[in-house]
């Protein structure tokens, strides 16, 4: 009977047994105010029930000790829940070391999913258990939101943003993956599969699926054949700056400020030049490539520029 | 007695059909269309905001019909994302903003204060136009084909992408807003300055400083969402670049601004009813509301906390983890005002001579379900949960607890409570009590399958969903017609024992408060002498009687 009864969605992440735990701390402060105020409400109507029509009872007088206790104890228990779920929700916001990237664009009505090593795949994603995986998730039209109940959390995929999401699955399973934002039409098909597999049976499922080129590779395709190293060059000889090392480094900009170059601020130098120009560059023009670049050919830009971030040791 | 007498003792009042009262002094069509009495004004939009929650309820069936089956079989995919979306905008900014403030409130406002009428009567009445312009405007986008935004108006799909009706809809409610500025204005004006001499702030009933605090949120509030509202009709029709990235707007300003409105319209919505839970509770008990200063301004603390909290929609949009935490701090604060409200209500029942009169039977339900709404916040307040529950089912059940087990028990309390002054008969007792309780398990039948079948993951506004889910969405589908049913029945009996219901006397719930102390229904000029007030309100003492 409890299989078609079902109160919670598998757990399969390392933090879906801690967000269960809160909840049933809540569901508890949940079931004993509820039965005890409605209780006391059934049992003083019950007792106190009017016995004769015209009747006045006792008029209250005023306690303070009701007051006092009766806020206290309230703001007490709401910040016992503040402060569990806070940490709860920080302890998974600190991003993860080694994690495995993934990247995601949402589109009406589908999750396009790409790894870094080149395979492509449509609704689905396969991912190794144990392994933490981040997503970094853009869409091309409208708003989504990447929602694995098995794993207990979500993000919303914003139009014009990169946001990450990132969870270390710990169950071999199959598990639903929804787009929780109303996003049109088939917003309810928009809908696939978490697959999460033995490692040696990743690896096997890497090798038999056809791959393409990686991701960078199909960055750097692109990076002749849109134009991008006609001015930027490798040596610094172009009339651009480099994009030799400059993934996750801090630029100077135009207007004096100083950002890190991550991969928001790629996409977002691609897309919308102007919006944030390298100091010493005000008077040159780098044209937008916005509407002639797809969201995924982006991230595959963005790829490629991680990837020509020189290793620490050939340091000149 | 909370008053010096203003009307002559009940047994010497002629039979209502032989005085004149609001109801019978003119009886023309047009003497009701261009009437300035705020008592008329309020039946003008109880018959208006009856016919758009049967628009709303009509839209939440077909809703249910479709989610019997896993499959979307029933409606189209288009035809779904309307009908819940038609069901969103009816039942919020055309039923639920204006329920108690417009009806009751406009009855009340100059009664509970001692005053002839509200203070600007021909606003009053434009305010009634206003959102009936409104209405038509948020209707014709139904005939236009309707709109499938979902209530929530989400950029960049409603102002790029959708190919519905929006724009129709959003200046609905665009127009439809200004109605509730001006009638928050006009019973704010009225409370500060039409009061009787003697009655001082805090001896005003609960339900003034309620619907002073609505007022409050109406007039800061609705303006902000009235623009963004215009904000994306500007984007949808002339390519104004506010929140689609591709014209260099950005879709998170949008929830900003939404919420900034929205989130304290769930107070519009519910502060209303807690007043008039509280005066219901308070005569049906025969006692003088306990802890009155700490539930008056309770009311206030929610109005005000209730700006800062709108981030909380925003957990999983991206926003910064410490922007997180103080919306998340600041929400947990709205709980305490909240719970003392609930405390105090208990503590006004113990010892006193209750009655399980049909309020009663309302007020009862209301404290049960409101003490589930508000509890349930809790999961969603946290962000460690939110994560997971944000956008489900849970979300769903949670808010309709607070909105229909809150507002709408707490609109039909007040609206049987308050019945016998307004048309003068007494509803058919029996009947109340049975709908009334009906309507607290029809409630718990539909809704509360919803938070099941949110921590299952559920997400909102799915039109198929996966088989394992079914089960609880029968329940919340059968739970439903009960609901319906219940809802149904007070409409008849209401609507039958407004021309045929017995003759009450002037206060038939033996009741304190200035409304009791004058004819049912009462005279156009409601106080037939000038009233001086002298004492607290719910002042019941042995003495009286
Ligand atoms: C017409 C010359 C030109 C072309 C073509 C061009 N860029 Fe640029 N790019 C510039 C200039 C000039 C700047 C510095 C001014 C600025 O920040 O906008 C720049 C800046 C950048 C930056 C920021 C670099 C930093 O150090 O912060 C990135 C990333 C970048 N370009 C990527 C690309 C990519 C990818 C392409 C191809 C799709 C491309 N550019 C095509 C001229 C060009
Ligand atoms: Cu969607
Ligand atoms: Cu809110």
């Amino acid at each position: 009977m409890w299989k078609d009864f079902p109160l919670f969605p598998e757990a399969a992440s390392t933090s879906a047994r801690d967000v269960d735990l809160l909840y049933f701390f809540i569901v508890a402060i949940n079931v004993i105010f509820t039965i005890g105020v409605f209780a006391v409400a059934v049992y003083f109507a019950i007792k106190y029930r009017r016995k004769n029509e015209h009747e006045i009872p006792p008029q209250p007088g005023h306690s303070t000790l009701f007051e006092v206790v009766s806020s206290a104890v309230p703001t007490v228990i709401v910040m016992i829940i503040f402060g569990w779920g806070t940490w709860l929700f920080y302890v998974n916001y600190i991003p993860p070391k080694g994690a495995m990237d993934i990247f995601v664009v949402g589109k009406q009505w589908m999750w396009k999913l790409q790894h870094p090593e080149g395979h492509r795949e449509i609704n689905e994603l396969h991912i190794p258990v144990g392994q933490t995986v981040k997503l970094t998730m853009t869409t091309e039209d409208v708003l989504h939101s990447f929602y694995v109940p098995a794993f207990r959390t979500k993000k919303d995929v914003v139009p014009g943003h990169y946001t990450t999401l990132w969870f270390t699955p710990n169950k071999v399973g199959k598990y639903h993956l929804f787009c929780a934002e109303y996003c049109g039409t088939q917003h309810s098909g928009m809908i696939g599969w978490v697959h999460v597999m033995e490692p040696a049976d990743y690896e096997a499922w890497l090798q038999g699926t056809v791959r393409g080129e990686t991701m960078s590779q199909a960055g750097e395709r692109l990076f002749g054949r849109l134009g991008c190293n006609t001015c930027h060059k490798a040596d610094n000889s172009g009339r651009c700056p480099t994009l030799e090392n400059v993934f996750n480094e801090p630029v100077r900009l135009a207007n004096g400020q100083t950002v890190t170059a991550d991969e928001a601020y790629l996409r977002e130098s691609i897309l919308k030049p102007t919006a944030k120009v390298v100091a010493g560059y005000q008077n040159q023009e780098m044209p937008s490539f916005q509407g002639q670049v797809s969201e995924d050919n982006v991230l595959q830009l963005v790829a490629y520029i991680k990837s020509l971030k020189k290793q620490p040791e050939v340091k000149k | 007695m909370s008053a010096t007498l203003t009307t002559p003792p009940v047994s010497t009042q002629p039979p209502a059909e032989h005085r004149p009262t609001y109801l019978n002094i003119t009886k023309t069509i047009g003497s009701w269309l261009l009437t300035l009495d705020h008592k008329r004004i309020c039946l003008l939009y109880l018959l208006s905001i009856a016919l758009f929650f049967s628009i709303g309820g009509f839209a939440a069936m077909l809703v249910r019909l479709e989610l019997l089956t896993p499959a979307g079989d029933f409606l189209t995919a288009d035809g779904y994302n309307k009908a819940f979306t038609l069901h969103g905008i009816m039942m919020v900014f055309f039923f639920l903003i204006p329920s108690i403030p417009a009806t009751m409130g406009n009855f009340l406002v100059p009664i509970m204060v001692g005053a002839k009428d509200v203070a600007f009567p021909r606003l009053n009445l434009m305010s009634w136009y206003v959102f009936m312009f409104g209405s038509v405007l948020a209707i014709t986008s139904v005939l236009l084909g309707g709109v499938d935004t979902g209530w929530t108006f989400y950029t960049p799909y409603s102002s790029t992408y959708s190919n519905s009706a929006v724009t129709f809809a959003a200046l609905g409610a665009f127009v439809a807003g200004f109605s509730s500025i001006l009638t928050g204005l006009n019973f704010m004006v009225t409370i500060h300055k039409m009061r009787a001499p003697g009655l001082t702030w805090f001896r005003l009933p609960l339900f003034m400083w309620a619907i002073y605090s609505t007022s409050v949120i109406q007039i800061l509030g609705t303006p902000v969402v009235a623009i963004t509202l215009v904000m994306v009709a500007l984007e949808r029709t002339l390519q104004f670049g506010f929140f689609d990235p591709k014209l260099g707007g950005d879709p998170i300003l949008f929830q900003h601004l939404f919420w900034f409105y929205s989130h304290p319209a769930v107070y519009i919505m519910i502060l209303p009813a807690l007043g008039v839970i509280s005066e219901v509770i308070s005569a049906m008990s025969r006692r003088k509301v306990y802890g009155y200063t700490f539930v008056a301004m309770s009311s206030v603390a929610i109005a005000i906390i209730s700006f800062i909290v709108w981030g909380h929609h925003m957990f999983t949009s991206g926003q910064s983890v410490y922007a997180g935490m103080v919306f998340s701090f600041l929400t947990f604060l709205v709980a305490i005002p909240s719970a003392i409200k609930v405390f105090n209500w208990l503590g006004t029942m113990y010892q006193g001579s209750i009655s399980f009169a049909t309020p009663m039977i309302y007020a009862l339900g209301f404290l049960g379900l409101f003490a589930v709404g508000g509890l349930t916040g809790l999961f969603l307040a946290a962000m460690g949960t939110d994560l997971h529950m944000h956008d489900t089912y849970f979300v769903v059940a949670h808010f309709h607890y607070i909105m229909v087990g809150g507002a709408v028990m707490g609109f039909y309390a007040g609206l049987h409570y308050w019945w016998p002054k307004i048309t003068g008969r007494a509803y058919p007792e029996f009947l109340g009590q049975v709908a009334g309780t009906l309507m607290f398990f029809g409630f718990n039948f539909t809704f509360f399958p919803q938070f099941l079948v949110g921590y299952l993951g559920m997400p909102r506004r799915y039109h198929a969903y996966p088989a394992e889910m079914q089960v609880f969405n029968i329940l919340s589908s059968v739970g439903a017609s009960i609901l319906a049913i219940a809802y149904i029945l007070p409409a008849i009996y209401l609507a039958w024992s407004f021309f045929y219901g017995k003759r009450v006397g002037d206060n038939p719930w033996e009741a304190k408060g200035l409304e009791w102390e004058i004819p049912s229904p009462p005279p156009t000029e409601n106080f037939l002498k000038p009233v001086v007030v002298t004492e607290e309100p719910y002042t019941y003492t042995k003495e009286a009687h």
